[in-house]
């Protein structure tokens, strides 16, 4: 029996070939491992003291049966010493700094002296004391001669991956060996060892410790084949080679053939270590496969750190691809069938739920919402199948547990990564749906910064009552509408939703009774509001804001310049002939465009106020009214955008060609003043930073200029404007690149300069300051880049494509670095800030104690709505 | 030779020692020990700079916020 122990210390160090034969329970000698009847060969690499995996056995070194043994470690005697790759360089920079022929660490007694005290310190703060080591070894291997002995050092060359060299001749482990051995303990002390735990010529093996066969278990096939584990592979090449170059060496063997033996036996032990050392080549399986050895083993994200005790696999978990579907709530999550049958919820049967649960059961686990596993109150776990479901439906009795598929209602969590905030992980309702794909409206992507171009998410199935409580009170979509961060919504509307609001309550747009219909189809309707008027055949008629009014609630008084607002020298508000400034009294949408300042994701001052003055059950209905009113709202008008929406008109193209004329020949004649000297530098600037900065300048603006001649001919019944201003999706800049000039590439925020010396391409003469030469692509997207205007345009995109890489990886350890260093961190009712210790960080929380996402856009404060609000009137 | 006093700084926070009354009243209302209360070393510029501060006081620092116009610490002057 293994009695639980508690770890006291942990002390770092290396392990000397005594020590390994003391923590040895068994000396391995033959390579085999089973006999012919399966029973493991006595010391052999799977003798029955390095422990038991074989259920029914017991341990012959301790007696515990599987899972209770820990396992044992066995050696094997090394015939010759062995280096170390984890020691290698260790090795290298201790071979340098002691004498060849003493072996003492060839510093003065002073100077070791004065180290020492240095390490001593530095182990007393606590500090890294490799700087000072890192001196030792580059100070002592500086002299030419002992100051010991007088003997004269010869170089010693490293080559990788494990060859020491000295003198032509290569150093033999043992020479090494024999060297290290004779360093004295206080110079040990000097190269920051401490050599009770760790001397140098401990980096050389002459044991070799058999790791026990539990961390090595070998599985047996189908076929009753037993196939064993990769370190087991490993060893038993190991001690072929140990036993063959005992052989050999007893027999006398050539110098040569023991020396290949050696570096042979070299060769496995170090992939035993490590099977990644550059140079030398990975040991591999029959199948060509690498082998996972030891340091394979903990190394990297599946290692057994990030792998195994950082993060783990969990049950009742799901992923797949996603895909949007506007008419779900924000709160929902469509589950495919497959999935939902897959996941349960543990249920306890009770008198009250008795029947439901025996419903569930008699459906088996074929049929939807059906029972996977019951579990009967001794703990026997039973599968439900359609053989077994009636009878056990009528077994079923209080106390027992079913494990019922997951079905509408059911409360998951939902998260996509890279987990950044806390609404990357949100509780959803289940909707469980046909096909193969998550669906999820698309007005919850802004939170997970997810699209449609094949993402992936994970959703969990929370497994006791406790848990889901507090997902549905904290963490349902609709409790996170309003971001920390900003204290504004960062769930609203994207891409359509916003175009469709904007294409409804644009202007005056009528629509007759059916149109009506068709737009309240999906939304609670009970009567329709008085037509606005009659139009010339004596229809009735209704207006987009009229039916836009429908969706917003009821006391919601706000007036806000849409996003669309041109930005008018002085704007009359109310009046706006652009339709841009909207007024909501009482619910009735009177003036204004609704688009993406009333409603879309980061900046909906609508949905903000909404979810503000009447909660999130409310706000989470008003989108989802919004969002499924919207898409039928662009369904009505119809939207498309295509290659002919580029298109202007010719005499447009010409004023455009003119517009770039200019420019170049502005650019040329500010070539020719710099080359005359008559160019007059700015104040602070160079001659030549000077021309570099009127020619951008001059460029900037002719671009501009162009965009402003195309903007001219896209109107609103452009779908390309419509989505620019109304904040759906790209902007004019995007347009106008489209339409009318792409404009400089620029690298590091200047022309582009890099390429051949004096020029950036072999077109162009050297020294040539043109427009062209440098990156300037009067071309539009419609008409086509030239050949060097596309290069510079990839010159360019390739800057920011490296940007977004940089800045990712970056962020991203920054990220890390802030929440292992706050996430102990905890508000407390006091409104202090305290960590684990209960030593206080703020005072107050952020130093005013307010929740970020209770203020209106993070502002100071939101006394002047509260104000408005009570009078019941609007003020400035 | 003191040229000026650190707290004339416009950047240097207000620095006040309090007395024991004072003390006691803090620590009970953020329920504490004094050990708790983040730190002030005895050599930082400013306290070198204060008189009659000793191991063991307790220094409000009075700092201007752009949030909250003013934010309050109270550090524990350790060795
Ligand atoms: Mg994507
Ligand atoms: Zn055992
Ligand atoms: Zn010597
Ligand atoms: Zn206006």
């Amino acid at each position: 029996m293994t009695v639980p122990k508690r770890i006291g210390k942990i002390s770092f160090g290396l392990i000397s070939p005594q020590e390994f034969r003391r923590m040895s329970v068994v000396k391995i000698i033959t390579a085999d491992t089973y006999d012919d009847d399966g029973f493991p060969i006595e010391m052999g690499l799977m003798d029955p003291r390095l422990g038991v995996i074989d259920p029914g056995l017991r341990c012959r070194t301790c007696g515990g049966r599987p899972g209770e043994c820990p396992g044992h470690f066995g050696h094997i005697d090394l015939i010759a010493p062995v280096i170390h790759v984890g020691f290698a360089k260790l090795i290298r920079k201790a071979l340098r700094a002691i004498c060849r022929e003493c072996s003492r660490l060839m510093l003065l007694e002073n100077d070791k002296r004065m180290y020492l005290e240095q390490i001593k310190t530095l182990i007393e703060l606590g500090q890294p004391i490799d700087d000072v080591v890192n001196k030792v070894f580059s100070e002592a291997r500086k002299p030419k001669k002992c100051p010991y002995c007088g003997a004269s050092q010869k170089d010693i060359k490293f080559e990788r991956p494990l060859s020491y060299i000295e003198d032509g001749h290569k150093l033999t482990p043992s020479d090494i060996r024999d060297r290290f051995e004779k360093i004295p303990d206080d110079d040990v002390k000097v190269m920051g060892m401490n050599p009770d735990s760790a001397r140098p010529e401990w980096t050389i093996l002459m044991v070799l410790p058999v790791p026990p066969v539990t961390m090595r278990p070998s599985i047996t096939l189908e076929s009753g084949q037993r196939s064993e584990d990769d370190l087991t592979h490993k060893l038993v090449d190991i001690i072929r080679i140990n036993q063959r170059f005992q052989e050999n060496r007893e027999a006398g063997a050539p110098q040569l053939i023991i020396e290949d033996l050696w570096e042979l036996l070299q060769y496995h032990i170090t992939t035993f270590l490590d099977n990644t050392v550059s140079g030398v080549p990975p040991a591999r399986h029959r199948s060509g496969r690498p082998l996972k050895t030891l340091s394979q083993r903990l190394k990297g994200k599946e290692g057994r750190f990030r792998g195994s005790l950082s993060g783990k696999r969990v049950n009742f978990s799901a992923r797949t691809v996603i895909s949007p579907d506007p008419n779900l709530s924000i709160n929902e999550v469509g589950v495919p069938m497959e999935i939902a049958m897959e996941l349960s919820v543990p249920l306890v049967v009770n008198s009250r739920n008795m029947d439901a649960l025996r419903n569930f059961v008699r459906h088996g686990s074929e049929a939807h919402p059906g029972v996977n596993y019951v579990t009967r109150s001794d703990g026997r776990r039973v599968k439900i199948t359609s053989r077994n479901c009636e009878e056990v439906a009528d077994m079923l009795e209080i106390g027992w547990k079913i494990d019922r598929q997951l079905m509408d209602g059911d409360i998951v969590l939902f998260n996509r990564q890279p987990s950044l905030h806390r609404m990357s992980i949100m509780a959803h309702k289940v909707v469980v749906m046909p096909y193969k794909t998550f669906r999820l409206n698309p007005a919850v992507c802004p939170p997970y910064n997810a699209d449609f171009d094949g993402d992936e998410m994970n959703l969990h199935v929370p497994q006791t009552e406790e848990a889901r409580a507090e997902a549905q009170i904290l963490m349902r979509v609709q409790e996170n509408i309003l971001s920390p961060r900003f204290g504004g919504p960062i769930i609203g509307g994207i891409h359509d939703y916003v175009t469709g609001s904007f294409l409804l309550t644009h202007g005056e747009r009528r629509v007759n009774r059916r149109e009506v219909m068709e737009l309240l189809k999906k939304l609670p309707v009970s009567d329709l509001p008085p037509p606005k008027g009659v139009d010339e055949e004596g229809r009735p008629y209704w207006t987009g804001k009229q039916v836009f009014s429908h969706v917003i609630p009821e006391g919601i008084n706000l007036s806000f310049r849409a996003d669309f607002c041109m930005n008018c020298d002085q704007c009359k508000e109310e009046e706006c002939e652009h339709d841009a400034y909207v007024v909501i009294r009482d619910g009735e949408l009177l003036k204004g465009t609704i688009d993406a300042a009333a409603i879309g994701a980061f900046k909906g001052k609508l949905t903000d106020r909404v979810i503000k003055e009447l909660g999130p059950s409310v706000a989470a209905e008003f989108m989802d009214s919004m969002t499924r009113m919207a898409i039928r709202g662009i369904m009505l008008a119809g939207f498309s955008f295509g290659i002919d929406d580029e298109d202007i008109p010719r005499e447009a193209d010409n004023q455009i060609q003119d517009v770039v004329k200019t420019a170049r020949e502005d650019v040329q004649k500010l070539i020719e003043a710099y080359d005359a000297g008559e160019l007059e530098p700015l104040p602070g600037r160079t001659l030549d930073e000077t021309l570099e900065m009127r020619i951008m300048q001059t460029l900037g603006k002719a671009r501009d200029n162009t965009g402003s001649i195309a903007g001219r001919y896209l109107g609103l019944d452009n779908s390309g404007v419509v989505m620019a201003v109304s904040g759906a999706r790209g902007s004019m800049l995007n347009l106008t690149q489209m339409a009318a000039c792409v404009g400089q590439q620029s690298v590091r925020g200047e022309r582009i300069h890099r390429g051949y010396e004096g020029r950036t391409l072999p077109h162009f003469r050297n020294g040539d300051l043109s427009s062209e030469a440098h990156g300037f692509v009067q071309s539009s997207y419609k008409h086509g880049l030239s050949p060097t205007e596309f290069f510079f345009h990839a010159v360019g995109g390739r800057e920011g494509l490296v940007d977004t890489a940089i800045r990712t990886s970056q962020s991203g350890y920054l990220q890390r670095r802030l929440i292992n260093a706050l996430q102990d961190l905890e508000v407390n009712y006091d409104g202090t800030v305290k960590e684990t210790r209960g030593i206080i960080v703020q005072f107050k929380y952020g130093e005013d104690g307010v929740d970020a996402s209770r203020r209106d856009y993070a502002g100071p404060e939101n006394v002047h709505r509260i104000v408005q609000k009570v009078l019941g009137k609007e003020s400035s | 030779m003191k040229k000026f006093a650190l707290q004339d700084h416009e950047l240097v926070p207000t620095h006040i020692i309090l007395i024991s009354e004072e003390k006691e009243k803090v620590l009970e209302e953020y329920g504490v020990g004094a050990a708790q209360l983040p730190k002030i070393h005895i050599s930082d510029p400013v306290i070198k700079d204060m008189e009659e501060v000793v191991v063991g006081d307790i220094i409000k620092i009075v700092r201007e916020s752009p949030t909250a116009k003013q934010s309050i610490f109270y550090r524990l002057v350790i060795d």
